[in-house]
């Protein structure tokens, strides 16, 4: 069990370190990035307009492009 | 949860965390800063919506036959948007904490790139890296502005502004991950390009906005941005070896 492992399910783990094989660590990473471009693109860049209309302010203090 | 990996886990808490934290307080500056400075931007706003009863701005075509007296903003006046202060104010919490999570998430997953952080002082570092990346090389071409300022195209400013976010971001990575001064040379020109280039500008800066109304802004703007983007690296810094220990024996203490 914490041998390493090509199963990406499996990562090892040791000495309280998050292990992880390099294909597993990548696909987090991505996930974790298109999570935050998905989040931001929401917040700062939707063009819905309620999504805008609630967002305004925020959008304005973060000097996100807006109007 | 555990189906996720203890990687992901690590980096979804640590990111939710981190844009809580610094999601809430820079929420609090906003409220006493940016937010006051809008609400008087839109007096003047008002104040020329009400003199130019058709205004001429380029969103508002749809809208032409809408009745005006009401006008706050000049596009859509039919939308739904949030009552004035606890909804107005509120949204402004929830979505700052949200941007936190957003922007906490793209430095976490950057800096597992580099084997992820092992202290607050080198999340801060990174929290530079992305208060450059996202608040000063945008903001060079185009600077926070209030409503009823001018300003070009918007999808030619988002473009413009997400180019010189990841140009920026590969840039510095370069400048301080290349392995010789040629990638550290070629790390400036990326940043210096999309400047050189230049930003959307509008055909006209014409204004009902005081110009000392909109450099307080600026100030208020950018600053919050730095205490934001300092708490969100801070913040993830010290919590990444917590809850990368945790995690990683997570799924051992449910196997016992």
């Amino acid at each position: 069990m914490n041998t390493a492992s090509p199963n990406l399910s499996a990562p090892s783990h040791s000495a309280g370190v998050v292990h992880a094989t390099p294909a597993a660590r990548a696909l987090a990473v991505s996930i974790a990035a298109l999570l935050g471009v998905f989040v931001i693109g929401g917040v700062g860049f939707s063009h819905i307009s309620a999504m805008h209309n609630a967002s305004h302010d925020v959008r304005h203090a973060n000097a996100f492009p807006c109007h | 949860m555990n189906g996720l990996g203890p990687l992901l886990r690590t980096i979804l808490f640590v990111a939710a965390l981190s844009g809580i934290g610094a999601g809430a307080v820079t929420a609090a500056i906003h409220l006493n800063s940016t937010a006051q400075l809008i609400l008087k931007a839109e007096v003047y706003e008002e104040a020329e919506a009400a003199a130019a009863p058709a205004p001429a701005t380029e969103q508002a075509t749809p809208a032409a036959e809408a009745p005006h007296d009401h006008a706050v903003h000049a596009h859509d006046e039919e939308e739904w948007e949030p009552a004035a202060g606890f909804q107005r104010n509120g949204l402004t919490v929830l979505f700052t904490i949200l941007t936190g999570f957003g922007f906490a998430l793209l430095l976490v997953a950057a800096s597992e790139l580099k084997g992820g952080l092992t202290s607050w002082r080198e999340g801060i570092l990174w929290g530079f890296a992305g208060f450059a990346v996202f608040t000063l090389a945008p903001g060079l071409g185009l600077p926070p502005e209030l409503p009823a300022m001018p300003a070009a195209d918007l999808m030619e400013r988002q473009i413009w502004w997400t180019a010189t976010a990841a140009a920026t971001a590969i840039g510095l990575a370069l400048m301080i991950y290349g392995r010789s001064p040629l990638f550290a040379a070629l790390g400036v020109l990326l940043i210096a390009a999309p400047q050189v280039i230049g930003a959307p500008q509008p055909p006209s800066y014409e204004t009902p906005i005081p110009e000392s109304l909109h450099h307080s802004f600026v100030v208020a703007s950018i600053l919050a941005s730095f205490v934001f983007w300092v708490l969100i690296g801070g913040f993830a810094g010290w919590l990444r070896p917590r809850i990368g220990a945790q995690q990683a024996l997570a799924p051992v203490a449910q196997a016992a």
